[in-house]
């Protein structure tokens, strides 16, 4: 056998044939949820308030606003919180990582074949809402394309972040304020259900900070046309998904290896 | 060149001595049990040896790779069975080993589950869940697991620790097959029966540090004699007997109901009660007369 070296694709592939056998086992009631949840809310926002209250947004159809924001929710949801709840039941639970390190992989390669497996997974997941919303009127563009790539920088973020806060977090039952104290403001401030123009000032500078708030923009941007500032955002989610790789790895080399 | 060599390793946990100036060496090719009671720093030892855990000072080498800085180099030729299943309950028992072999950067991954398959006696389950097997088939694909790269040298954390008797004779025999092919064992338990059947040499451990090493007969032999005489009677009695045998010089021990007196061989006639039953001295003795402990 050769020598082993650092982040070998042979390895980070092979942590994720373990996910991928596990979740053949469970895959259509997470696939069900990942549809079903997008049409529900497009039914309760996009057409309920939509056809009361609000007609369209800066001349974009109300359930294509929505339909397009969701692509952030569904995304979030898809990785964020199956990092956290994920890494913190194979880490206390069910030992896998132990299983894992014990073998010639190091923390670095089963973070990064983590992050890169939610968010491949958050990326498809993704592209659910827009489906949806294309049975609602959305017209297929060829930019649209770009909707997973986007959705897979941003989930591989967020996939780090809620592997952090699984290496952080001492009880299962903590990560009930991750979800209300950062999870959920983000989702609400994203400019999914509404334009941010109308958040007071603060707030509007705020979500420039909100990496889902920069999601919506790029998905939407990507459904009815990009802006060169588009490209920063691109450039922001990237920066920021490198930055919270190395968090990633950090925190779980601190709870792996004691 | 040894398989592991441990220098004056140290690990603490806060106010917890958990490895407290740890020596051992274990040749290639021999089963060496780390025999010792829960606390006594078997299972973190084991996870210095992956680089699971990291020393807080001393020295690690492993089949040659220093560690913890080698240890994943170290890691590709080391099998580990672990004291806890953490099989992937909802996958086949031949994708849980085909994981492990490509992890171990296997090349023919099903030639290698083929084989390991057959060790376990698992072929005929290969498509099952794990979820259906009974424990000790997860037990034995536990094993197989740690195999499936035919490694030199294989580390078993407490590997029958909680299995029933006769699951426990089933492990055993599988352990007996690798030893006999040569591969080089670092097992720990807290079993005295476990040590005695499967370990060529044991290493005594209490309070972090290896506080004898031998053969067991050797280790019998140096610190429990030949012959032990166990004295069973109302407690008055064998607090009786006790003071007068332990004035002597002897050494004894509680042994349930009765009272165990080490070394009864050289004892002057009169001194031992007629109604004592001799036998031969065994690695319990030696294990509770070291360890203070119970054995199990």
């Amino acid at each position: 056998m050769k020598p082993v070296g650092r982040l070998e694709p042979a390895v980070i592939l092979a942590v994720m044939g373990r996910e991928l056998a596990n979740f053949r086992t469970f895959w259509k009631s997470t696939v069900f949820t990942s549809t079903f949840e997008p049409v529900v809310y497009l039914l309760a926002f996009g057409l309920g308030l939509g056809s009361t209250l609000v007609a369209d947004v800066d001349g974009i159809d109300y359930v294509q606003f929505v339909g397009t924001g969701l692509v952030a929710t569904a995304v979030v949801f898809s990785s964020a919180l199956p990092a956290m709840f994920g890494t913190f039941v194979k880490e206390r639970f069910q030992r896998t990582y132990d299983a894992i390190l014990a073998a010639p992989v190091d923390v670095e390669e089963l973070v990064t074949a983590e992050m890169i497996w939610i968010a491949l997974k958050s990326a498809a997941f993704g592209c659910f809402p827009l489906i949806v919303t294309m049975l609602f009127g959305l017209d297929p563009k060829p930019t649209m394309l770009l909707v997973p790539v986007f959705s897979f920088v941003t989930a591989l973020a967020f996939g780090a972040f809620g592997i952090t806060m699984a290496g952080l977090v001492t009880k299962i039952d903590q990560f009930n304020y991750v979800t209300t104290l950062v999870i959920t403001p983000l989702f609400l401030v994203a400019g999914t259900f509404f334009p941010i123009d109308q958040l007071p000032h603060g707030f509007q500078i705020a979500a420039q900070f909100n990496p889902l708030y920069q999601l919506v923009e790029l998905v939407r941007g990507a459904c009815f046309g990009l802006d060169p500032i588009d490209l920063l955002r691109f450039t922001g989610l990237l920066a920021l998904a490198l930055v919270m790789w190395r968090v990633a790895i950090r925190r779980m080399t601190r709870r792996l290896v004691i | 060149m040894p398989a592991i060599e441990l220098h004056g390793l140290t690990k603490s946990f806060g106010p917890i001595n958990a490895v407290d100036g740890l020596d051992l060496v274990v040749d290639e090719g021999i089963c060496l049990g780390l025999l010792g009671p829960n606390g006594a720093g078997k299972s973190t030892t084991m996870k210095m040896l992956t680089g699971q855990a990291i020393p807080d000072s001393g020295e690690i080498r492993v089949l040659g790779f220093e560690l913890p800085r080698e240890a994943k180099n170290a890691r590709a030729y080391m099998g580990v069975v672990p004291q806890l299943d953490n099989l992937d309950i909802d996958v086949t028992v031949e994708e849980n080993l085909a994981v492990f072999a490509r992890l171990y950067r296997v090349e023919d991954v099903g030639a290698a589950v083929d084989r390991t398959l057959e060790i376990a006696r698992l072929t005929d389950r290969r498509k099952d869940a794990v979820d259906k097997l009974s424990g000790g088939m997860r037990r034995r694909l536990l094993l197989a697991r740690g195999l499936v790269h035919e490694p030199k040298l294989l580390l078993l954390d407490e590997p029958t620790v909680g299995l029933d008797p006769q699951i426990r004779t089933e492990l055993w025999s599988l352990i007996d097959g690798l030893r006999s092919r040569g591969t080089t064992i670092l097992m720990s338990t807290h079993y005295i029966e476990e040590a005695e059947r499967l370990a060529d040499e044991v290493a005594v451990v209490a309070s972090g540090k290896v506080i004898a090493r031998g053969t067991p007969s050797e280790l019998i032999t140096q610190h429990a004699g030949r012959r032990t005489a166990e004295v069973y009677g109302p407690p008055d009695r064998l607090t009786e007997v006790r003071g007068e045998v332990e004035a002597a010089g002897f050494r004894v021990r509680a042994a349930g109901p009765a009272i165990a007196i080490v070394g009864a061989e050289t004892a002057p006639p009169g001194l031992i009660p007629e109604e004592a039953i001799h036998r031969a001295g065994s690695l319990e003795d030696v294990f509770v007369m070291l360890t203070g402990e119970e054995a199990e």
